[in-house]
């Protein structure tokens, strides 16, 4: 008896939510593709989100990237009548598990299109498959580790995943460019590598390294140290044993501080030169008295005279705005980046989203198709294109050497050598 | 009743095989067949005139005891907690922390008027000062605040309510001070340069020497204190037994707030080791060596001073000569980032053989039940 009702209501249940289905079908000509739509209803905003390492010892990197990504949103204005809102600034710790849990509050708004991030690569790999199932779509400014995207040779990285794209460059021209600089300009040919297990700086190091014997240099060491520690007398006299001529450490500041420090107590380590990358070309690393003379590789920062097609900005006016608002420059080098990647999300959206008397209809797919397909897109950065994997980053590594304790501007507009060699 | 079932118990014993008995046996097999294979693998390399060279060694273990002499310095504040209360007080990194953070203040003052350059001597006194009066007050107010009103309550509470107190340390020097690694000014050029005693010339960088120093000259000073002074002889008896030491007379509370402050000054001293050896202080600077040192108490034995001491400098090697000596050895690459999983197997190793640590476990009467 029970059963027999139970089914009579399902049935009836069923009828009726045909019914109400096929009354809501009416006039509307927009159907949403395999991954599902956003619809922005009348009034509301349209959402996208911003995913930086905004504390701890990494937040030099996410602050400025989130400010860039807001000031895009201001100067972009609305999209068909729609406001863009990124709410409150999302942290990615800079950890796996750190992007895993951001990516966790993303995704449980289904209203959400995109993200803006992560800042670093470790937390790309935690976010990134929560944020792909969901249909969302997340641009990095500053993630460079070759896993997230490709090898640049039509082999898809082990943490790719579809719906990534990025502004930054991918690690292998960093990797190329650190190298070719080592061999052909400085003449040396032993090198000492360390990370910190991070895939962002062991990206880097492998990268160099394989470019580096390419070239005919020879890898002496390629060791790790672990985020945290203190010590490095063990693992410098571990380098030191093996007699490098430089050694390329392109890790965090923190860590590379004690290394720089106690480098003196260690024997044999009087004469080797040191190279680092961007994470540790900022302002706290490069105060250090024994910084100085030290090579930094990273990407080519003058944007000045560069525009953003979509908001007809300067990188210029750029860093006029940000010092007016904030008070002070950028601490890090990604924020053309972040400021285009958020435009280019906003024009994707606005290229496909249909508008239906007041309501936007978002369609996720061809979010990325949009994305995907962008070519030639004039930004802060400079001419930007998109392969299939996701890598957007105009790629222009410079290498620069600390000359000048004193005004690290001067000492970064000391450019030794430029990659792509023109 | 129980009399009876004594013999029963080890006839069993005796005849039966056990599966965790033998599966120590075979870790101690293992273990010892590794690390011998590692270093004779190591002076294998060293004699064909490869990896670190002699000196390279010789300052890798010169640095390795010293840093070791700063976890046993920390240690010491564990140990004597644990002696006393008998409950792990996981705040002591932090109390150590403390120290190190405003020993910074004066550092950067003296540093920025000259006298760090011109008095190194009687700058780094100040500072050792500052830190232990800050480490020293820091613990006596977590003791009033924290565990004085948990006085009786179950061993676990106390415990727990230690992560508390170190989360809480932590996020106030976060609060006040900033998150940014901030860095001692570099030690003046008179004592970093190796040391000159009487026209020799020691091996060793005077920072280094110093540290050693002071950590041998502070154990001294605290063994003294414990084994001949009344107040020693006080916090002795209330880690034998508190209620009996209340009832000879002894101010049990008193006596607690003294084991308290005695491990602060200690680890306000470990804060000054930490300023000359790595510079670079944050508000998590007590979170790794609080550990270490926890595990350098129970790898002497914890509730043992000497142990504490012993155990710290042996973690030191362990961890900064291990990794290049047995791993290296064995053919690891970049063994180097391996340094801590290295301290804490060692830990492991260390209590297979001697479960009751190096110098054997000093416990109160109501522990040893």
């Amino acid at each position: 008896m029970k059963n027999k009702r139970s089914l009579r209501f399902l049935a009836v249940l069923g009828v009726f939510s045909l019914v109400v289905a096929a009354c809501g079908d009416d006039g509307a000509e927009f159907e949403a593709g395999e991954l599902g739509a956003v619809t922005v209803e009348a009034g509301e905003a349209i959402q996208i989100r911003s995913l930086n390492a905004i504390s701890g010892e990494v937040a030099f990197l996410g602050i400025p990237n989130e400010r860039a990504v807001r000031m895009a949103v201001d100067d972009y204005g609305q999209i068909a009548g729609h406001d863009v809102e990124v709410g409150a600034g999302l942290d990615d710790l800079c950890s796996a598990e750190g992007g895993q849990q951001a990516a966790q509050t993303i995704v449980s708004d289904d209203q959400v299109v995109g993200v803006i991030g992560t800042s670093c690569s470790g937390a790309a790999s935690g976010a990134m498959p929560i944020i792909a199932d969901a249909g969302l779509v997340m641009i990095s400014a500053s993630n460079t580790s070759p896993s997230l995207t490709s090898d640049l040779e039509g082999t898809a990285g082990e943490n790719y995943f579809e719906g990534y794209y990025r502004t930054a460059h991918n690690d292998l021209f960093q990797g190329q460019a650190a190298a070719n600089f080592v061999f052909n300009n400085l003449n040396l040919t032993q090198v000492g590598l360390i990370h910190d297990g991070d895939p962002y700086t062991n990206g880097l190091t492998t990268a160099f390294e394989n470019a580096f014997t390419e070239l005919g240099g020879e890898i002496v060491i390629h060791t790790a140290v672990t985020v945290g520690q203190t010590d490095m007398v063990p693992v410098l006299t571990e380098v030191a044993a093996t007699a490098p001529e430089l050694i390329f450490m392109p890790i965090f500041p923190a860590e590379a501080t004690f290394i720089v420090q106690q480098a003196g107590d260690v024997e044999g380590l009087g004469d080797v030169a040191w190279m680092g990358a961007d994470g540790i070309s900022v302002e706290n690393f490069m105060n250090l008295p024994e910084s100085e003379n030290m090579y930094f590789s990273g990407p080519d920062t003058r944007f000045a005279t560069n525009t953003n097609e979509s908001t007809d900005l300067s990188g210029e006016q750029f860093l006029a705005d940000y010092e007016s608002e904030f008070g002070e420059a950028p601490s890090a080098d990604f924020w053309g980046h972040a400021y285009d990647a958020t435009t280019m999300l906003l024009d994707a959206i606005e290229e496909v989203g249909v508008v239906d008397g007041d309501v936007l209809h978002i369609d996720r797919l061809a979010v990325r198709e949009a994305l995907t397909a962008i070519s030639g897109y004039n930004g802060l950065i400079g001419e930007i294109s998109c392969d299939e994997f996701g890598d957007c980053g105009s790629s222009v590594i410079s290498i620069f050497q600390h000359i000048n304790l004193a005004d690290h501007q001067a000492s970064k507009s000391n450019i030794l050598y430029t990659y792509p060699e023109s | 009743m129980s009399t009876e079932v004594a013999p029963e118990v080890a006839k069993t014993r005796r005849f039966k095989f056990n599966w965790v008995d033998s599966f120590l046996w075979f870790v101690r097999v293992v273990a010892i067949i590794a690390i011998t294979v590692g270093i004779v693998g190591s002076f294998q390399k060293f004699a064909a005139g490869e990896g670190p060279s002699a000196v390279a060694w010789r300052d890798l273990i010169i640095s390795s005891i010293s840093t070791g002499s700063m976890y046993g310095l920390i240690a010491l504040g564990y140990s004597m907690v644990y002696g006393v209360l008998g409950f792990i007080n996981f705040a002591h990194g932090e109390v150590f922390m403390s120290g190190t953070m405003v020993g910074l203040i004066s550092a950067t003052l003296l540093f920025n008027n000259g006298f760090w350059e011109s008095n190194p001597l009687i700058s780094i006194f100040v500072v050792l000062l500052v830190a232990m009066i800050t480490s020293t007050l820091v613990a006596i107010v977590i003791e009033r605040v924290a565990y004085r009103p948990l006085r009786g309550a179950p061993r676990l509470i106390p415990l727990i309510t230690s992560i508390g107190v170190s989360f809480f340390v932590q996020y106030s020097f976060a609060g006040l001070f900033g998150v940014a690694l901030r860095n001692y000014p570099p030690a003046p050029p008179r004592l970093a340069a190796d040391l000159t005693v009487f026209g020799t010339t020691f091996p060793i960088s005077g920072t280094r020497a110093l540290v050693i120093g002071v950590a041998i000259v502070s154990m001294i000073g605290l063994w003294y204190f414990v084994t001949k002074t009344k107040t020693g002889s006080a916090m002795r008896a209330v880690a034998e037994d508190k209620e009996i030491a209340g009832l000879m007379g002894i101010d049990v509370d008193k006596t607690i707030v003294t084991t308290f402050a005695v491990g602060g000054a200690m680890a306000g001293v470990a804060g000054l080791m930490w300023a000359l050896l790595f510079r670079g202080v944050d508000f998590l600077t007590g979170f790794l060596p609080g550990i270490k040192a926890f595990t350098a108490a129970v790898l002497g034995g914890i509730g043992n001073l000497p142990g504490a001491m012993l155990g710290g400098i042996m973690l030191g090697l362990f961890e900064g000569v291990g990794p290049l000596l047995v791993l290296d050895g064995l053919g690891i690459p970049g063994v180097s980032q391996l340094k801590d999983a290295v301290a804490f197997a060692a830990l492991v190793l260390v209590l297979i053989f001697r479960p009751t640590g190096l110098l054997g476990e000093r416990l109160g009467s109501e522990d040893r039940v």
